[in-house]
Formats: structure tokens, C-alpha cells, sequence
């Protein structure tokens, strides 16, 4: 047994500037160099019993891939995290480590937790720089039976990836004119490069999976129709739907986006590069209502637009943010302004309909809610108005109704996620599963790989014993 | 790649385009549209399926070149293809029980309240077409028009040819003359919609309105295309894009549709100027 390194803090990773990166979209994290990656893989105990991996929603092999980089031997370290993870430069990227392994790690009782995400990282993007000198992996023997899988997003790849790995057909029908789903539309670039994204889509497409794009299922196929064309089971991972508002005075004004909206016209349609025709607004300064990952994507997105002041407005305190730790910091250090414990009540505007301002009230926080949080409770008479020229409402979305409206036997509950057995996350009609927000309504992109692969395991079951 | 197969200049404005799209075409039904990306660097562009054809394989779209992104499109010829065509999107016309309709177009409108005549006409309903254009030059659809409406009302606004005066006006003529529609199925430009919901408001005659908000994905998801019917927020591209006009706030729908007007002008001088 090696002496692990007890250096009781994470190994650092270097950044890019924050003023600096405030005002490009490249990416924010450079990863770690190879010194500094064995460096950190040292500092795990290799426990016995490893707790970090019961934390993972994919269940990834942690302790053995680390100490495969301890050991310099990260090609094998990629092997052992792809047997269980079919995106990892992804989900190295976009994880909510804290909340999953690393908040299991027992380093982290006493000083910082292993960086098992960086290390993730590392590892995906060693192997992309040295895939030549990796075996592609051979074609699965195909075993006769196709199944289809409705986006392209995290839940349905995962799905698709591991069916494909057992020798199904595969063909995965997206929406938009590119694969990925909130990869690709969602999560901007300084977070996760689009490069990265594609590259993990072709490892995919080298198993055999087929994607078409353009296809909007429940409008120009129904899953009735995907099911008389000879598949054999179908995997809906349709995704996040329609934006929620607040329902609160000049949401309808110039000015006021959903989060979706703002973040697609940036990600997907590449309004921030010269070149791309899709338009959008240039703004001095913005006011991202939320306090999640999105929010946080958002309003980052809008400094790196130019914008000269940047806020996110949060009706609870930083301890309720569900954003991921590092985006909060991230964001903090790069110059947006956090108005917590502030709830919007109104939009305002001038006489073209352009916003102009938003009104705050301020909240304090009372009682713990059913989710345990402590609400917030308004301040009375404390409203007052934050000049800003765009509002982005980034407070959720409810799951997309194309589907369950145009398919009869798949039920929906009555926030509109579809209905599945937690256990095979098989919906309410025979052969055809579900995952990811479609079914939990806005959550993680490691949430809805881990429920694509439980449904691909589901999958198997049901076919091999159909 | 989506084909095109045909394409014809109605005016000078104007084009008509048949698109190889067997998938669409299957499944495409009056009212519904499409969303096209030309290539890589385009921007999403909506538009309303005008005609189909189930055995071909085609669909055929019929636009006007106000912006960068339908210059682009007018640009191509017949060979050429689009990189990107998806659809059908929105929900299809739902006609009521009805006996007597007038079908309302304005401008390039025409090419969309064509297919609703058609579908109503073949369905045995009794249709009056009133069609508004600037002037005579611009008439577009004209025959086509006649051939599927028991009564064909062209109006100018300059009286070049027809009706000289507003489709509202006309409207209204025909309803007091004691027409009694059932419905007023209205298709063009959102002030002609706005005031041909005006005109009928008061006769307490169902309209039925087509609306064109800015759109992103179409499918649901980024929320762009929000209009407010009824006070409360309506999604066009999965709630519509039809709407009962005496319930749309089309002030709304003008000031939001006018968001990149600015940014709009610069995009076609660099379009023009050949850059890219």
C-alpha cells in the first residue's frame, strides 16, 4: 500500500482569469496537467468499503479509476470509469460532485474531499487527446433488435450507449437540428465546450447508435407509428418543456426572456459568435431571477455579452442556492452582483413595452417548507426597483407535452412528468420507459444519464424475456 | 438536406418553393408549420405550411422577403437544399361546426388563409374569400383563390384593382349584408388581424386568427413565442399557432415581434454587402 499524500486541501486547478473570462466563452476550468492529476489521485485512502461511489448516480468505479491515475495509467483509468459512464468528459464537466461523491469522501471530514471531478475530467479529456492510441471499441455483435429512444439529450444517450454496448439497434430521434439536448442548447461553452459534447457523441455513433435529427416525435412520428416500424421498445428522454413565468406584472414586456430562450439562442444558435444570424439582445444590464444552474449560466452569459452589471435576484439565502457550489463562486468572482433574499414582484417598463427596471421586495427567511428549506417570508414595505434593461426568468420548466399528448396510455402526472415504476422506470404503457426531466421535472444531467441507464438495463430485462 | 424542388416568383416579393420532405409531408395538415435552418450560420426561421403533397413527398412554403433570413432562403433555386427543415409543428385548424365562413387574407397572409379556404371549401362549407394586397401588382393566388370560394372579393389598398379600401372594410359590407358566417378565419399582418377582430367583435361573429410570434425551437421549449390570450400566457408553436382573436393582445404580439428590428436592418446590409 502506498502512503497517501495528506495534504488535507484539493490539488488547485488553474482558471482562467475572472475578469479575464468574465468576457469570453472559452472555458473557464484548463483541467489538470498530468503532475497535478497523480498529485490529487494520491490523496485517496482507497477505502475499503468507498462510500464516494454510492454517491454516484452511474455508480462509477471510483477508487479503481483513481488509482489507475495515481499510477500514470490513464488510458486504463478511462476504460474503468467508461464501463459505467457513457459521457464522462461530460459529467467531469457538469456534476454536482459535492452533493454526490465528493460529499461522501471521507477526506472531506477532515479538509477537502478528493477532486473526483477534475480527476473525472482529466481522465475523458486524456483519452480524447490520445484516442489513437487507444483500440476503438469493437462494434457490439448486433443481436437482432432495434429500439428507439426519443432525444438526445443526457438520459437518452446514456440509454442508447448502453444498449447499443449489448448489441441492440439503436436509433435515437432528436428535435433540433443537433444532438446533445441541454448539452448542447442549455449549458453554455465556458462550461462545457460544444467540441467535448460532439466528441462524446461520436464515441457513440462508433458503437452503432444512429441519431436523426429533425424529428420531432409526437408531431411527425408517434410512438405507436415508431412501433409498428419494428422496435421493439422506446426510451422517451424528451427533456425539459415549457419555461415557467412568475406570473407577475411585464413578463410580456421587450426585454424579458426565459432562461431556455437566452441560453439556446447563445448555445445552440451561436448568437454570441459574428457570423451566426440569430439575433439577440444586447444588454447593459440584466437581472436573472433564480438561483439554480441555469440561473447561474444565464446570467454568466450575459456579462460575457457585455453586459456592465449583471444580477441575480433569489427570494432565498446563499445556503438554499441549488446551484452547483463552484458556478456560484465561479460567478461571484466574476462580478455578478447576488440580490438574495429578494423576490420580484413586478416588471417595469417604459412606453414602448421596453423593461426599464425590476421591482424587489426583500424576504427574510421563517419556517422550514415541506422540502425542509426555510421559506421566505416577505418583508412588508421593503419593495424598491433595480434598473436593468432585461429580465431572465430562470425559476424552472415544466416537462414537454408533445409527447404524452399524442401518445394514448402514457400517463402524466399533474405537474405533467410522466408516470414510471421507480424501479425499471418503465411508464404506464408496456415497452416504452422513460428518464431524466421528462419524468422528475428539471433536475441534473448525472440524474438523467443515471435514469437512462437504468431504463437500458430495464430494457434488456423486458426484451430478452419478451 | 431538404431539397428544393420547384421554386416560382408570385411577385416581386414573394416566392413560392416546393421542399422534398417525405416525413412532414406525411403528417402536415392546414394551419400547421415548419421550421427551417438554412445552413450552419442561419437562425431558426418559422413558417406556415402552405400546401402538401402525401404521395410526392413535398411540402410547399410560401414566403415574403422582409429580413436577412428569407432573402437567404430567395436566394436558392430549385437543386439547391436546405440543411434543415423540421415539422409538422403547432396544432392543426380545428373547424367547428360551421356553414357559412369567411376566410380573411392579407399580403402574403394569402398564402396561408388559401389552404384554410380550400380545406373549408372541399368540406362543403360555404366560403367567402376577401384577399387585401397594397396594389394590383402584388396580387398573389388570385385564381387559385376563386377556384376554391363560392364568393372571391379582392380589395387594393390604392384600388388598383377590386375593392378599393381595407379586407375590413369589405368585411363589414358583407356582414350587414346579412352573409351570417359562422366563424372569420383572418391570416395576414398582425394590425390587419387586430382590426378584422375589431370588426367582427362587436357582431359577436367567432375569429379565428393565425399568429406569427418570434420562435426558437418551436417545439415547446424556450418559451419565445409566449402570447397573452385570455390574460393568461399561451404558447403558439404548441398552443397554436391559431387563437380566438377576440381574445389575443395583438399590441403585445407588435411591440415583442419588433425586438431585433435594429439589429434586424444591420443583418441585412451585411447579407447584401456579400460578407460572410
Amino acid at each position: 500500500m502506498v502512503k497517501p499524500n495528506m495534504q488535507p486541501t484539493k490539488t488547485p486547478v488553474a482558471k482562467q482569469e475572472p475578469l479575464v473570462r468574465a468576457r469570453n466563452f472559452k472555458e473557464v476550468c484548463l483541467g489538470y496537467t498530468e503532475e497535478e492529476a497523480i498529485n490529487e489521485a494520491s490523496r485517496c485512502l482507497n477505502c475499503k468499503n468507498p462510500l464516494c461511489r454510492t454517491g454516484c448516480p452511474v455508480s462509477v468505479r471510483i477508487p479503481e479509476f483513481i488509482e489507475k491515475v495515481r499510477e500514470g495509467r490513464f488510458l486504463e483509468a478511462y476504460d474503468i470509469i467508461k464501463s459505467t459512464n457513457n459521457l464522462p468528459a461530460i459529467s467531469g464537466r457538469v456534476c454536482p460532485q459535492e452533493r454526490q461523491c465528493e460529499s461522501k469522501c471521507v477526506r472531506g471530514k477532515n479538509g477537502e474531499p478528493v477532486a473526483i471531478g477534475r480527476l473525472e475530467r482529466f481522465v475523458a479529456d486524456y483519452a480524447m487527446k490520445h484516442a489513437d492510441e487507444m483500440e476503438k471499441p469493437a462494434v457490439p455483435a448486433p443481436n437482432g433488435k432495434k429500439v428507439a429512444v426519443i432525444g438526445a439529450g443526457p438520459a437518452g444517450l446514456s440509454c442508447a450507449g448502453d444498449l447499443a454496448k449489448l448489441g441492440y439497434k439503436v436509433t435515437v430521434f432528436e428535435a433540433f437540428h443537433t444532438a446533445g439536448g441541454v448539452l448542447s442548447y442549455g449549458i453554455p461553452e465556458f462550461r462545457l465546450p460544444k467540441a467535448i459534447v460532439q466528441k462524446e457523441i461520436e464515441g457513440l455513433k462508433d458503437l452503432g447508435v444512429e441519431i436523426m435529427t429533425n424529428m420531432v416525435i409526437g408531431k411527425v412520428l408517434s410512438i405507436d407509428e415508431i412501433m409498428d416500424d419494428g422496435y421493439e421498445a422506446v426510451f422517451v428522454g424528451s427533456g425539459a418543456g415549457l419555461p415557467r413565468f412568475m406570473g407577475i406584472e411585464g413578463e410580456a414586456l421587450v426585454g424579458v426572456y426565459s432562461a431556455n430562450e437566452y441560453l439556446t439562442r447563445i448555445n445552440l444558435m451561436k448568437a454570441f459568435l459574428d457570423g451566426y444570424d440569430t439575433p439577440i439582445m444586447k444588454s447593459k444590464a440584466v437581472a436573472v431571477v433564480g438561483g439554480g444552474n441555469v440561473a447561474m449560466d444565464a446570467a454568466r452569459s450575459a456579462m460575457r455579452l457585455g453586459a456592465e452589471k449583471v444580477y441575480i435576484v433569489y427570494r432565498r439565502s446563499i445556503n438554499e442556492l441549488p446551484a452547483r457550489k463552484e458556478e456560484v463562486n465561479h460567478a461571484q468572482e466574476e462580478g455578478i452582483e447576488f440580490r438574495l433574499l429578494n423576490n420580484p414582484t413586478k416588471i417595469l417598463g417604459d412606453e414602448n413595452g421596453n423593461v426599464t427596471g425590476i421591482q424587489c421586495i426583500k424576504m427574510e427567511l421563517g419556517e422550514p417548507d415541506q422540502s425542509g428549506r426555510r421559506s421566505p417570508v416577505p418583508v412588508e414595505g421593503s419593495e424598491y426597483v433595480i434598473d436593468v434593461d432585461t429580465v431572465i426568468i430562470a425559476i424552472g420548466t415544466s416537462p414537454n407535452p408533445l409527447i404524452r399528448s399524442t401518445t394514448p396510455g402514457l400517463e402524466a402526472n399533474k405537474r405533467g412528468c410522466l408516470v414510471v415504476n421507480e424501479e425499471t422506470n418503465q411508464t404506464t404503457q408496456q415497452g416504452v420507459y422513460a428518464g431524466g426531466d421528462a419524468v422528475t421535472g428539471a433536475a441534473t444531467v448525472i440524474l438523467a444519464m443515471g435514469a437512462g441507464k437504468k431504463a437500458a438495463a430495464s430494457i434488456d430485462e423486458y426484451l430478452k424475456n419478451k | 438536406m431538404f431539397k428544393i424542388l420547384n421554386k416560382k416568383e408570385l411577385n416581386d416579393a414573394v416566392v413560392r418553393m416546393d421542399i422534398e420532405a417525405p416525413y412532414i409531408a406525411k403528417k402536415a395538415k392546414a394551419g400547421q408549420f415548419i421550421i427551417y435552418r438554412i445552413d450552419e450560420y442561419s437562425e431558426r426561421v418559422p413558417l406556415t405550411i402552405a400546401d402538401y403533397d402525401r404521395e410526392a413527398g413535398t411540402i410547399t412554403i410560401i414566403f415574403q422577403t422582409i429580413g436577412g433570413s428569407t432573402q437567404h432562403l430567395a436566394r436558392l433555386n430549385a437543386g439547391d437544399s436546405i440543411l434543415d427543415v423540421v415539422g409538422p409543428l403547432g396544432v392543426a385548424t380545428e373547424y367547428g361546426d360551421v356553414k357559412r365562413v369567411a376566410v380573411v387574407g392579407g399580403g402574403v397572409g394569402c398564402a396561408i388563409a388559401y389552404p384554410q379556404a380550400k380545406t373549408l371549401y372541399n368540406m362543403g362549407v360555404e366560403v367567402d374569400v376577401i384577399a387585401g394586397f397594397r396594389s394590383k401588382d402584388i396580387v398573389i393566388l388570385e385564381e387559385e383563390m376563386k377556384a376554391v370560394s363560392n364568393g372571391f372579393y379582392l380589395c387594393t389598398d390604392d384600388g388598383s384593382a377590386g375593392f378599393h379600401g381595407f379586407v375590413t372594410d369589405k368585411l363589414k359590407e358583407l356582414i350587414d349584408s346579412g352573409r351570417g358566417y359562422d366563424e372569420v378565419i383572418a391570416i395576414g399582418p398582425v394590425p390587419m388581424m387586430k382590426f378584422v377582430c375589431k370588426t367582427t367583435e362587436p357582431y359577436g361573429i367567432k375569429t379565428i386568427v393565425s399568429l406569427n410570434p418570434i420562435m426558437v425551437d418551436g417545439t415547446g421549449m424556450c418559451g419565445g413565442c409566449r402570447v397573452t390570450v385570455d390574460g393568461k400566457i399561451r404558447y403558439a408553436c404548441v398552443e397554436g399557432p391559431d387563437f380566438d382573436g377576440h381574445k389575443v393582445d395583438f399590441d403585445e404580439l407588435m411591440r415583442r415581434n419588433a425586438t431585433y428590428k435594429n439589429q434586424e436592418k444591420t443583418h441585412v446590409c451585411r447579407l447584401t454587402g456579400g460578407v460572410r
